[in-house]
């Protein structure tokens, strides 16, 4: 199978090297091997499948459509179940600005300006992005 | 919330213990005639739902008994194999059992091991510095909580969410606290 991370931004990053292709195939692998893992562990059936991970210094929220597209999101511990927010993205940013452009190929990376001036707005806007006094 | 089971895993990521609290899966039992409208696959020396959910039996759903009587894999127990009973129509109406398979042993032990390179994973896609291994992950259904201890011993347990509990504490929430007036 073949996985190809189409977009990725971040606006609070500590760590000195930036988004390389072996985070992308990291993150990939793990996310694939994550919903293997519950899909045997789980003891009843599930609908949402996998929903979060959180470490002691992040946490991952995951969302994906049931046509493949997958969205990842790091955010800080505080922040609660944000599924909808993901959701949100993708059907008020995502197919607004790159399923119905037709200049954009899916499944290729994400060329559009618009959308990743949107998606940074959007992100600016949420409840719980603050940028915390050092 | 039921704890549903607990793994220890040590360093080099091997099981070392595993304890599982007994939950009741659901599973589902009917009586089938020729032909059998739903579509079996083996998957993992099991037979398993492909195609065709209906009535409880979900994709995914093992055959966990034919007649009352439980299978070995994809053989019944008398040593039969399960396709090849269920495509002659002299062995109908047959009633068989789905539910979601159990773990097996050896299937405990890679899951084990599985988590642990995981575990591993989660801190090295860390944005932050200095980011431990996954604490908590959280599906729809159950959660799962790990500890490293300083030794390099892994803890971790499944949590299932009881659908019960969070209405009870819904409703103690609308309920309000109970002041000095009550």
């Amino acid at each position: 199978m073949a996985a190809a991370c189409i977009t990725a931004s971040g606006t609070a990053r500590n760590k000195p090297e930036y988004h390389t292709h072996q985070e992308f195939k990291l993150m990939y692998g793990m996310l694939f091997s994550i919903r293997s893992f519950i899909s045997k562990m789980s003891p009843l059936d599930m609908k949402d499948g996998f929903l979060a991970f959180q470490t002691s210094r992040y946490k991952l929220h995951y969302y994906e459509t049931p046509t493949g597209i997958k969205l990842v999101m790091n955010t800080d511990l505080g922040v609660p179940n944000c599924r909808d927010t993901l959701q949100q993205i993708y059907s008020t940013l995502y197919v607004e600005y790159i399923v119905k452009n037709p200049l954009c190929v899916l499944g290729e990376s994400l060329q559009s300006d618009l959308f990743s001036s949107k998606l940074d707005s959007f992100i600016r806007a949420l409840p719980f992005f603050s940028v915390r006094a050092a | 919330m039921a704890i549903f089971s607990v793994y220890v895993v040590n360093k080099a990521g091997g099981l070392i213990y595993q304890y599982d609290n007994y939950v009741p899966r659901a599973e589902v039992e009917k009586t089938f005639s020729f032909p059998l409208d739903l579509v079996l696959k083996i998957y993992d020396e099991k037979l398993v739902v492909s195609f065709g959910q209906r009535d409880g039996i979900r994709v995914g759903h093992a055959v966990l008994s034919i007649n009352g009587v439980d299978v070995n894999g994809k053989y019944t127990a008398e040593g039969k194999d399960i396709l090849e009973y269920l495509k002659d129509p002299a062995n109908y109406p047959v009633s068989i059992k789905f539910g979601r398979p159990r773990l097996s042993s050896n299937e405990k032990l890679m899951l084990a091991s599985m988590f642990h390179s995981l575990f591993a994973i989660g801190s090295q896609l860390s944005p932050e510095v200095g980011s431990s291994g996954i604490e908590m992950l959280e599906t729809d259904v159950f959660k799962l909580h790990c500890f490293q201890t300083l030794t390099g011993l892994f803890f971790f347990s499944l949590i299932l969410f009881d659908q019960n509990l969070k209405s009870a504490l819904e409703i103690a929430e609308k309920a309000g606290t109970f002041g000095p007036g009550s």
